[in-house]
């Protein structure tokens, strides 16, 4: 029961993490809640369709179909996290005004909010046809075992959406001119880590070479498999023996964003 | 000029035979066989797990940085390395407490 709860909160973990953020960063635009439910239940179905069809999706490209398929995945929540950021540089400041001195919800532009909804979606989808494809696995062991299985994946949910609660709440303490701010570094690094996670699987299928690996060892220090090690991991892709390939990919990101970011904010009207 | 071309087929196929070296484990009634792997350090390593198994199964390890999921009666590939010597643990994330098992780098 204990295996099976750690496997399904590590997995809905980095999901309701980024969930967290994203409903902090957007709370003072009207109807975002319903929004991001919609993102979370499509992810839901998707995770299931994919978990469905993901014996062919492995087949394809000679094998390295399962690593495609996420790395499109990344790199398309990377791609959205990018454009909900840079259109908050843009916008940003002026929906902080506007939230604070008529002191309501604000409407942004659907375009935008498609965007970090999206992101939710893709993630997860991603983690949760991972978890999918471990509960099927349960369903067929003998009925015993299945039920204290089942208790420990909705433990494992529980202790997930708790987390992802926890970021929300936390959040929610910073004032909102700075709420933005702090909400998009934590999406820029969210963004940086999906990054360093697509090259990770590309290497696996050997669609990259890995060049210096592992860059550094930091796992005497945090270990991968320790609490706060999981939980940087989920955040900011932390990992304690990196390649140098996945390093350069985390930074290139980072460095891209961070610059779009600031070209759109010196570009805003407000 | 055809000179140059025989040149440059043998040299590519020369470079095409120098593949990376291939390991097998084998997943049964959810334990890796062999559950010891030695494999060359510094170069990059293909290990093809043959999950023989009716569920699927996560091969999942944090020091090798990889994770896969192989399904039941097929087999899955996961480039590892370049290593440096040591060991690197790895497990089925699904059945941790029986699959689990090294990679030793020497």
């Amino acid at each position: 029961m204990f295996a099976a709860a750690l496997i399904v909160f590590r997995e809905s973990l980095e999901a309701a993490l980024i969930i967290g953020i994203v409903a902090a960063a957007t709370r003072p635009v009207t109807g975002r809640s319903l929004w991001i439910a919609l993102g979370s239940a499509l992810g839901v179905a998707g995770a299931i369709g994919v978990a469905a069809v993901a014996q062919s999706i492995s087949q394809l490209a000679h094998g390295n179909g399962q690593e495609l398929f996420t790395a499109v995945v990344l790199a398309l929540a990377v791609v959205m996290l990018a454009w909900h950021n840079v259109w908050m540089a843009s916008h940003g400041r002026q929906m902080a005004t506007e939230a604070r001195e008529l002191g309501r919800s604000v409407v942004r532009g659907d375009m935008a909010l498609t965007a970090i909804v999206t992101a939710i979606a893709l993630t997860v989808l991603r983690e949760g046809s991972e978890t999918v494809l471990f509960l099927m696995g349960i369903a067929s062991s003998t009925e015993a075992s299945r039920a204290s299985l089942a208790i420990g994946s909705l433990l494992g949910f529980a202790a997930g959406g708790a987390a992802g609660f926890l970021i929300y709440a936390g959040l929610l303490r910073i004032p909102v001119s700075r709420l933005f701010v702090v909400t998009a570094w934590l999406i820029l690094l969210l963004a940086a880590g999906m990054a360093g996670q697509c090259a990770r699987v590309l290497i696996q299928a050997d669609l990259l070479p890995a060049l210096a690996s592992p860059l550094w060892d930091t796992s005497a220090l945090m270990p991968d498999d320790s609490a706060l090690g999981t939980l940087l991991r989920a955040l900011f892709g932390y990992e304690a023996q990196p390649s140098a390939t996945q390093v350069l990919f985390y930074l290139t990101a980072l460095v891209l964003i961070f610059l779009a970011m600031r070209r759109a904010r010196s570009h805003s009207t407000t | 000029m055809r000179t140059n071309l025989l040149l440059a087929v043998l040299f590519l196929s020369g470079a095409a035979l120098a593949a990376d070296p291939e390991f097998a484990i084998q997943l049964k009634e959810h334990r890796f066989t062999p559950s010891e792997i030695k494999v060359p350090a510094g170069t990059k390593v293909k290990l093809v797990i043959d999950n023989q198994d009716a569920t699927p199964e996560e091969f999942d390890s944090f020091a090798l940085n990889r994770e896969k999921i192989v399904f039941a009666n097929t087999k899955g590939i996961v480039f590892i390395g370049p290593l440096k010597p040591g060991r690197y643990e790895f497990m089925g994330e699904f059945n941790r407490s029986t699959a689990h098992g090294v990679v030793i780098a020497e």
